[in-house]
């Protein structure tokens, strides 16, 4: 494949798109497609079939439109029309509105907060492109930034470039994805492999299956460019087995990339080869740490190994490895594209760009969102989540999983980055964002996801293993109403010596949410024990 | 150990799977595509429980010996990993999400409401092997909670009452 075949592929797939007068594009990541939207597509093209429109206008599937609260939805280019709810039975009446205007009842307009508000970087082509075909990837700028790493950058140049950029570990830890990618560069071996991330395992978090099911290209095209930058040549997907349309997609990416030479041997004509291979998860949370998810790529038990030696110089089979998360690889092809200034000029001082949240729980507007660094926390549950459901009160956002923690309304207007977020006592994480209302009994949730972390540790070291087990205990005696005076204070002992003693982040982190609801909630736990009752109604004493 | 390639002894021919079911021939194929090699376990097991439905201790035992890893260590993987099950499952299968966004949403009412319908716990079958009741982690479709999987197929934005119906209507099928 040479730069003027991508080009060719590009200008063809453009003017095959722009000879419709209407594009009909249907939402069939993994949200709307459980409320049947392949059905719709069917419909559609059916019934354009029928009326003898195939000429003029044309229907397919694309990938996440975002707003899964009010799935399935449709989008009609190039007016920009957006519909909601629509079932297969609507598709006559869409078709009908095509010269006039969009029926009110399936209507869903653009001009909101939630649409406005965004701004879209690794979602960019999110609800745009079909993710199964690589020509529209192709057509909307995709492998140009490959091109230009391989041919035109040396490994040292692009380094310095995503260095510049400013990015930041996409996967919650927020460790500068430039010096990660010097200190694998520089570690010398003759095989090193890149690794991505997509063992997205904190409950309540859906960015990397949305990016993996409506763009999967993109995460291709990050990982050779790192791979080049690196040194490596080969490459894994470790992505959950739960996830399986993701894995089909990405699976199907992978080999259409084969096919029109984007991957293999000897890219673009030049010396540099890359190949990609998927592996499945088999629902382990631990496996999203490091070493336990180079133990189970081997074929191994997903358990956690002390470090140093960290994986950028001992990872896979020994040798050094660069791991990245999804968002992460979906941010390269844009920065190279568009130079670490532009990206650099996104975000607050200390966070650049953007970050993608599944925004969920009691919010109106559910769905995938992606805003720039430091945007408030108000402007997210308020402006483009819609307020709370039902007109009830905001308590709490919870972010970053069962490592994270809750963020109370004191805070609202919080400008979320790594640090803020750290200040405040929860992290980024992966971009899980839970929303709470008054009827959530905060130390309800601490016990959920205490429960949580007590199944999923892995066992090998005793301060995670007996001490989640011990913490779960002692939570579910105050939610029972059978606590005592002092369980708060063994509480607090308790997380401290989990915390600061566990082998890996699991462990280390597990009391988070624990730690973060005593901070801004203790009354509530204070009102189970003292006073034997739940505030919020929901635990029966 | 080398990365993904066959073993010393260069390519391997399989041994003879544990029947004529040609369900085998897949999970052969997994393990040729891999070499053979011990790192291919967790790709084949995944062959093995898409194939057979779960995990039986005969495919456990042919795996261990044509990927020359001790019976053990397939025990220990098949156990650890929560995504494998080493029982068979029933006719029909409800996969409750429990994750952050459903359990905010109310999936905890509603697993009680179908224990207490079945009489059987998570991870467990109906004497008359109808409904395997299974939980899940997250299935990633927060903007739907609460959500569960009825025998492969997703459903959102569920209430007790519609689940329950679902699962009585399995009961006559």
């Amino acid at each position: 494949m040479m730069l003027d075949e991508i080009n060719a592929i590009a200008q063809r797939q453009r003017e095959k798109e722009e000879s419709f007068c209407h594009r009909i594009d249907v939402c069939i990541a993994a949200g709307c497609l459980s409320s049947h939207s392949d059905d719709i597509v069917a419909a559609f093209e059916k019934e354009i079939a029928r009326r003898g429109l195939e000429k003029s206008c044309r229907a397919k599937g694309v990938g996440c439109l975002g707003l899964c609260a009010a799935g399935p939805l449709v989008a009609v280019e190039p007016a920009g029309t957006l519909y909601r709810g629509v079932a297969a039975g609507d598709v006559g009446e869409i078709l009908d509105a095509l010269a006039s205007s969009p029926p009110a009842r399936l209507h869903c307009p653009r001009e909101t907060p939630f649409f406005q508000r965004q701004l879209k970087i690794v979602l960019e082509n999110c609800g745009r492109i079909d993710p199964e075909s690589i020509e529209e990837y192709i057509a909307a700028g995709g492998y140009q930034a490959m091109h230009t790493a391989l041919t035109r950058m040396s490994p040292d140049e692009v380094i310095r470039e995503v260095a510049r950029s400013g990015l930041r570990g996409r996967g919650g830890a927020g460790f500068p994805t430039g010096l990660k990618w010097s200190t694998v560069a520089k570690a010398e071996n003759a095989t090193k492999f890149v690794v991505c991330n997509a063992d997205e395992g904190d409950p309540g978090a859906f960015m990397d299956r949305s990016v993996l099911e409506s763009d999967p290209h993109r995460i291709i095209e990050g990982m050779v460019i790192a791979g080049w930058a690196v040194g490596a040549t080969r490459g894994f997907i470790y992505v959950r087995a739960e996830y399986p349309l993701a894995v089909k997609r990405v699976k199907s990416a992978l080999a259409a990339a084969e096919r029109s030479g984007l991957l293999g041997g000897s890219l673009f004509h030049t010396p540099f080869g890359f190949d990609i291979k998927v592996r499945l998860g088999a629902g382990a949370f631990v496996c999203g740490e490091e070493t336990a998810l180079i133990a189970s790529i081997e074929g191994r038990l997903g358990r956690p190994r002390p470090r140093p030696p960290y994986p950028a110089e001992s990872g896979l089979w020994g040798c050094p490895t660069l791991i990245n998360n999804v968002e992460t690889f979906a941010n390269i092809a844009p920065i190279l594209r568009n130079g670490s200034g532009w990206f650099a000029g996104i975000g607050t001082e200390k966070s650049k760009g953007t970050k993608v949240f599944a925004l969920a729980g009691r919010v109106r507007n559910t769905g995938l969102i992606e805003v720039p660094m430091g945007t408030s926390l108000r402007d997210i549950v308020f402006a483009i989540g819609g307020g709370i459901k039902d007109d009830r009160g905001f308590k709490a956002a919870q972010t970053g999983g069962p490592s994270g923690g809750c963020i109370p309304e004191q805070h609202l207007d919080l400008p979320i980055d790594y640090d803020s977020l750290a200040a405040v006592g929860s992290i980024m994480g992966s971009g899980g964002m839970i929303i709470m209302d008054e009827t959530a009994c905060m130390v309800d949730v601490a016990k959920y996801f205490m429960a949580f972390c007590r199944a999923e540790s892995c066992g090998a070291c005793v301060p995670c293993r007996v001490g989640t087990t011990q913490l779960h205990r002692l939570l579910d005696r105050i939610t029972a109403g059978r606590g005592a005076a002092t369980d708060l204070a063994r509480i607090e002992d308790l997380c401290d010596l989990v915390k600061t003693t566990s082998l890996c982040g699991l462990g280390q982190t597990a009391p988070n949410p624990v730690l973060s609801t005593l901070r801004y909630f203790r009354d509530e736990y204070e009102a189970h024990i003292q006073g034997r009752r739940c505030p919020a109604g929901v635990c029966k004493l | 150990m080398a990365p993904l390639t066959a073993s010393a002894a260069g390519p391997r021919t399989p041994l003879s799977p544990p029947g004529e079911d040609p369900r085998w021939k897949k999970v052969i194929r997994t393990m040729r595509l891999n070499g053979f090699s011990a790192t291919a376990l967790i790709e084949t097991l995944h062959t093995v429980q898409e194939s057979f439905g779960y995990l039986e201790p005969e495919a456990l035992r042919f795996v261990a010996r044509s990927l020359r890893v001790p019976l053990s260590r397939v025990y220990a993987v098949a156990t650890f990993y929560h995504f494998f099950t080493l029982k068979p499952p029933g006719r029909h299968t409800c996969v409750v999400c429990l994750g952050t966004a459903c359990f905010i949403g109310g999936a905890n009412a509603i697993m009680d409401g179908i224990q207490e319908a079945l009489t059987i716990a998570p991870g467990e079958t109906t004497a008359d092997g109808n409904v395997s009741l299974l939980t899940a982690r997250c299935l990633g479709a927060c903007g739907l909670a609460p959500v569960a999987v009825f025998d492969g197929a997703v459903q959102g934005n569920l209430t007790l009452p519609a689940v329950l119906e679902k699962i009585k209507g399995w009961a006559k099928s």
